[in-house]
């Protein structure tokens, strides 16, 4: 999981190593410093000649200056590196999601898709910058330090034989009661949070039944319940100064009282006050750094929950892939279903369609009609592609569409989505996504046979209108009418329109349908609607229920003999023209 | 000997470190004071015994250096004649002190972290709540103007900058201010020259870290905006994303993207570069700091110029080590109050943004009409009860002291009402209803026209700027809200359902509803068909607002919820806007059993609905332009008429 990740550093991977080798040397001679320090004190001490003080000075500032060269030029580098590292895998991750194919983009909801594009990938990116500063630097500090100070303290240093085991046992208890606590609370915030959300977006209904006492008290239930888990998983985490602070106790008292034993012992030959004060930087130096290995530790299993989340995206296979030597033209806008059947996962135990057989030449007007949840968008997304059919195949122009190149079919094949997408951009920039090379007047062409060009022309800036993000700054009617023309720029042999006139007006609608009985005759046309008119005269008509064709026919025979559809056309009829939505 | 390791983080914090930086802003006083008092108010003594022991423990830990110069100055004293045993009382002695401060120090430090952490969690909790108690009082107004994500965030990150606040900044602040004042008193014992370069010194630090960090906020204004960019796109492309499949547009969306993916590296490596500099350099400019005081120290004490002390003495290499150590603790100390300061600056902004929320003015209720369950006494008149009846009355208490019970029949009337959103913008204009007990009254009309607006008003989310509207002859404005709106069912086109169980949802609409009345409702509402199919029926769990079922069952389990609740006036705002006309013609008959006997105001798009009512209302940009039956207005030819066959499109 982690070296999947880790692919992703890439032309990155020279620098971070850079960036470890300065920080190295900044380690270096960090840990030197105090060994220059002692000897200066000392030679104050002693009462040396100014002229060695400020030898010992210059030699000093001179290791601070290349101390912070090392120190700024790791940094740099270890900022570009782990913000490169962020930006390859965010640039790898939506590359893999736009591979993914509908049955992919299913199994992730668009949120948590965004959620791993980007607080993920953050977190990710913190880890990694920690890593590769600190997981070299503090070790490296620590074996350094307790050389240094062994080879400078000698017995003083046994000081730290005390007090590193102590650290150690401390900081690992701690974060092993810790960490579990932290998850599960966490788990419980976010549910809290939810539910808040919750409540937000239905404050309507809370207050339209007059619950909010009743939501105040629940919230206090949880909130109550979250602050005594994150008060004691807190609480365990509290001792982690404590320890640190006790060990640098222990470590001054032990460190002053064998000191000045040896010194006033040894006359102050083998060690003498100059050492006393460094190993007292040494003895910090190496706690600090226990220190950030267990920060490091807990960064990290922060973020197993986003490494893991990212690795589930980078490793998810493309269901739909292009076959060997795809075909890349296709003949024309004939479909044939063989015995079609179709269920969206492995595991679900019912299939979404069963049995279907289905004739429809090239050129021909198809009517789909069927309540919600009979299957008719299914059926109809087997045709481009979208999903590959469980048993049975589904051919165009006579080929199984399996054994067409992916681009050419769904050139071929446009469809209109039941929930559709405009994005921000020019009312032109959305339509050209249709064709990018279409000319101003092929645009227009379209827009007229969508019904779109006179509303377009009543905008101030016409074409050339910003669309705001999710096509909110036009109607519902008017979006599904640009939607048809940006597929109908396509010159699709096939075009589907999943329920695409449900909010323009019946007789936009019956204008829509002349337009493309007049001027796009060829194309076979297949069109999925609620209202009986809107496919009352289509050459063909498909009564979808359950899964199932329940009937197949023209209006006229449908009257006759299929029992739905002649209950929905008297509901309909019956209850006028409905203009919903 | 530094206190650094008090300063480590409490606990983990899911926020990433170095995405926010200070922006210059100036820390909001009145906010803290505010905090403060609020701490103070909620632990009037726990906070004052945590703070003695951090400002015990702060002290104590800058008493090492008087020791140490002790020592060494006992070192100086016994060293040549190498004589332990007459030097041993002394260094124990004063090792004894040491260590005893040190235990009391420790027992102090263990005291205030564990109370840190039940300050600092509790007090977050009753925010929270706070919060949300508050939050339950506003008016849906304040719901209809603010973001959901923008009044979410109060709860995440607002609170979360709270909790660095508190746990934190505070704390580090208050130890660091103790450190640097004692330290400095310290110094100023020892030798005033030497504090003056050690000052000096300090200064020169900050004065660099300042610029540095004034650089790199920079960068992080730009990272921001480059983050922002680049979520926007993600969210667009991942919303759309079937689209695009369809299109075949994945390559020329992975180029868009890459452009502005590579623009986010550019200014986040920026960024982060400048804030990582700030570590090394000021951790190097202490090491020059510290050889400029040694050797100034050695020159002084070669010179043997005349040392100011307060503790008058002299220049001595007993005194030179400790300042060394001194000056460590110094610039860290200072360097870490100027930190705190900052977040704390940031903390502030997100208290500012939280008392914002809290002092929004509650939902404003005069009324004092009730709604009591009622029954007939023998002599036929109308009587408060305990008991569920069936039977509701507005109990009115008058001026004089009596009381009077009026029948709950759902009689609704609006006279010449007036509204707008914002007073300079006029929504409905001289709307009258009448509504009788048992009538359906439909609303027709394009989006904006003022359909919700009406409903909006009846049940008081807003409150209607002239005119009149009477609830069984009795003025709404003296009902107490919550038995107005507890005497009307609503069903919204927005389908809002609750983490829970199926079952649990349709009891929202009367807590204590039994199974069985439950279930009944559901039949009637036509849902019951479906729960029993999901796979555990009335036990299904719905999370994230039903996402595993389809809008119209959602909008099924809603109509449940208000069946359930079997209020005498009902308002359905397209509350079958999402049920496929198939579906509806078999829900329909459920619904009327539903609207049986109850006053129903109907909003719909789809006229086969509306088309049974008593009286459709046609509004027009606030206005009703036609009122009558179905085949009044068929017959009138009008704007109905031309909806209803299709000539005109509703948007």
């Amino acid at each position: 999981m982690l070296s999947r990740l880790l692919k992703c550093v890439r032309e990155y991977k020279t620098i971070s190593i850079l960036s470890c080798i300065f920080i190295s040397g900044e380690v270096f001679i960090e840990v030197f410093i105090p060994f220059l320090v002692a000897d200066m004190i000392n030679a104050i001490k002693s009462g040396a000649a100014m002229e060695e003080i400020l030898q010992t000075g210059i030699k000093l500032v001179i290791m601070a200056v290349l101390s912070l060269f090392c120190g700024s030029i790791a940094a740099i580098l270890s900022a570009k590196a782990s913000t490169g590292f962020a930006k390859n895998l965010r640039h790898d991750l939506f590359a893999k999601i736009q591979g993914f194919s509908f049955a992919n983009i299913d199994r992730f909801s668009t949120s948590s898709l965004v959620t791993r594009l980007t607080t993920d990938v953050t977190n990710v990116q913190q880890s990694y910058m920690m890593i590769i500063r600190t997981a070299i630097r503090s070790p490296l500090m620590f074996v350094f330090s307790v050389i240094m100070a062994y080879r400078m303290g000698g017995a003083l240093s046994l000081s730290f034989v005390v007090v590193i085991p102590i650290l150690i046992c401390g900081l690992f208890l701690i974060s092993r009661n810790a960490m579990p606590a932290f998850r599960k609370v966490f788990k419980k915030y976010d549910k809290l949070n939810e539910s808040v959300e919750e409540n937000v977006r239905g404050m309507r209904v809370v207050k339209g039944f007059v619950r909010e006492a009743y939501e105040k008290k629940k919230f206090a239930a949880a909130a109550d319940d979250i602050t005594n888990d994150f008060t004691k998983a807190e609480r365990i985490v509290a001792f982690n100064s404590p320890i640190m602070q006790f060990c640098m106790y222990f470590n001054t008292v032990f460190i002053l009282f064998i000191g000045s034993y040896l010194i006033i012992k040894n006359g102050g030959t083998t060690i003498d006050v100059g050492q006393i004060s460094s190993m007292l930087t040494y003895g910090m130096q190496i706690l600090m750094s226990l220190m950030m290995i267990s920060m490091f530790y807990v960064m990290i299993t922060m973020s197993i929950e986003s490494i893991r989340r990212i690795d589930e995206v980078l490793c998810e296979e493309p269901t739909i892939n292009n076959c060997e030597n795809p075909i890349a033209d296709v003949k024309d806008g004939s479909i044939r279903f063989n015995n079609v059947s179709f269920k969206y996962s492995k595991n679900a135990t019912r299939n979404a369609l069963e049995g279907i057989n289905l004739n429809i030449s090239s050129g021909m007007t198809v009517g789909i009609l069927g309540g919600t949840g009979s299957s008719k968008t299914t059926l109809v997304q087997l045709i481009p592609r979208l999903y590959d059919v469980t048993e049975g195949s589904v051919e165009i122009g006579g080929i199984d569409v399996r054994n067409y190149d992916i681009e050419t079919l769904r050139d071929n094949v446009a469809m209109v989505l039941q929930k559709n997408e405009l994005f921000s951009g020019t009312i032109k920039d959305n339509l050209r996504w249709g064709n990018e090379n279409a000319t101003e007047e092929e645009i227009v062409d379209v827009c007229k046979l969508a019904q779109a060009h006179e509303f377009i022309s009543t905008f101030p800036d016409g074409y050339d209108t910003h669309i705001e993000q999710g096509g909110t700054n036009v109607s519902g009617g008017q979006k599904q009418r640009l939607c048809i023309a940006r597929a109908l720029l396509k010159k699709p042999k096939i075009l589907i329109l999943d329920d695409s006139t449900s909010a323009v007006d019946t007789k936009t609608d019956a204008l829509i349908r002349k337009g493309f009985k007049e001027y796009i005759p060829d194309t076979t046309k297949i069109i999925i609607a609620q209202r009986v008119n809107s496919v009352e005269d289509a050459d063909m008509i498909i009564v979808m229920d359950n899964g199932q064709i329940a009937g197949i026919g023209t209006h006229d025979e449908l009257l006759l003999n299929n029992n739905i559809y002649k209950e929905v056309y008297e509901q309909q009829k019956l209850g006028g023209e409905d203009n919903e939505q | 000997m530094s206190s650094k390791a008090n300063t480590m983080p409490q606990g983990p914090s899911r926020r990433g470190p170095g995405m926010q930086a200070p922006l210059g802003k100036k820390l909001n006083i009145g906010v803290f004071k505010r905090v403060l008092k609020m701490l103070f108010k909620e632990y009037p003594v726990l906070v004052p015994i945590t703070m003695i022991c951090i400002i015990f423990s702060a002290i104590s830990s800058s008493i090492p250096a008087i020791f140490s110069q002790r020592i060494i100055a006992i070192i100086e004293k016994y060293f040549m004649d190498r004589n332990w045993d007459a030097a041993k009382g002394e260094v124990l002695g004063n090792l004894a002190i040491l260590a005893s401060i040190y235990i009391l120090s420790l027992i102090s430090f263990i005291v205030y972290t564990q109370l840190m952490a039940i300050i600092t969690q509790g007090f977050l909790g009753k925010l929270r709540k706070r919060l949300f108690n508050g939050m339950q009082n506003l008016p849906i107004k304040y719901f209809d103007t603010h973001q959901h994500g923008e009044i979410m965030s109060h709860y995440t990150n607002d609170i979360d900058t709270l909790r660095q606040l508190i746990s934190q900044s505070l704390p580090a602040l208050l130890q660091s201010g103790i450190i640097v004042i004692s330290v400095f008193s310290i110094m100023l014992w020892y030798s005033a020259w030497m504090t003056l370069v050690v000052v000096f010194g300090v200064i020169c630090l900050i004065t660099v870290s300042r610029k540095i960090g004034g650089g790199s906020a920079k960068f992080f204004i730009r990272q921001q905006a480059s983050v922002a960019k680049a979520e926007g796109y993600i969210q667009e492309m991942m919303n759309g994303q079937k689209v695009v499949k369809v299109f075949c547009h994945e390559d020329k969306s992975c180029d868009e993207f890459n452009k502005i993916n590579n623009e986010l590296y550019e200014h986040s490596s920026n960024a982060h570069a400048y804030a990582n500099c700030l570590g090394p350099i000021n951790m190097n400019i202490g090491n020059i700091l510290y050889v400029l005081v040694a050797t100034v120290g050695g020159l002084f004490l070669l010179s043997s110029i005349d040392n100011i002390s307060i503790s008058g003495m002299a220049f001595e290499i007993s005194i030179i080590i400790p300042f060394l150590n001194m000056t460590r603790q110094f610039t860290g100390q200072t360097n870490q109050a100027t930190q705190q300061l900052n977040s704390i600056i940031m903390a502030m902004a997100g208290a500012e943004r939280i008392f914002k929320l809290m002092d929004e003015i509650p939902e404003v209720d005069d009324g004092y009409v009730t709604l009591v369950n009622a029954k007939f006494d023998e002599n036929g008149n109308l009587t408060e009860t305990e008991e569920r009846t069936g039977i509701w009355a507005w109990k009115h208490p008058h001026g004089d002291g009596t009381v009077t019970y009026t029948k709950v029949a759902g009689d609704v009337r609006l006279h010449d009402v007036d509204f707008g959103y914002t007073p300079d913008k006029i929504v409905l204009q001289n709307i009258d209803i009448y509504a009788e007990p048992g009538q359906k009254v439909a609303f027709v009309g394009a989006t904006g026209a003022g359909k919700t607006t009406i409903t909006n008003l009846i049940n008081r989310f807003y409150d209607i700027a002239d005119g009149k509207i009477r609830y069984d002859g009795i003025n709404i404005n003296k009902i107490k809200k919550g038995d107005l709106r507890r005497s009307l069912g609503i069903v919204l086109q927005e389908t809002n359902l609750f983490t829970g169980t199926v079952m649990e949802n349709i009891r929202y609409g009367r807590l204590d509803a039994t199974d069985e009345e439950c279930i009944a409702a559901a039949k009637l509402a036509g849902a019951d068909d479906f729960i029993t199919r999901l796979p555990d029926g009335y036990n299904t769990a719905l999370d994230n607002n039903g996402s595993n079922l389809s809008q119209g069952q959602r909008q099924l389990i809603a109509i449940a919820r208000a069946a359930v609740a079997d209020p005498p006036v009902m308002i359905l705002d397209e509350a079958t806007s999402s049920i496929d006309t198939r579906t509806e013609a078999i829900v329909s008959k459920g619904m009327d059993r539903l609207m049986q006997g109850r006053t129903v105001f109907v909003i719909a798009h789809r006229l086969s609905t509306v088309k049974n009512s008593d009286v459709i209302m046609v509004l027009d940009q606030g206005k009703i332009i036609e009122r009558g039956s179905h085949d009044k207005l068929i017959a009138e030819k009008g704007t109905y008429y031309q909806l209803y066959t299709g000539a005109f499109e509703l948007e």
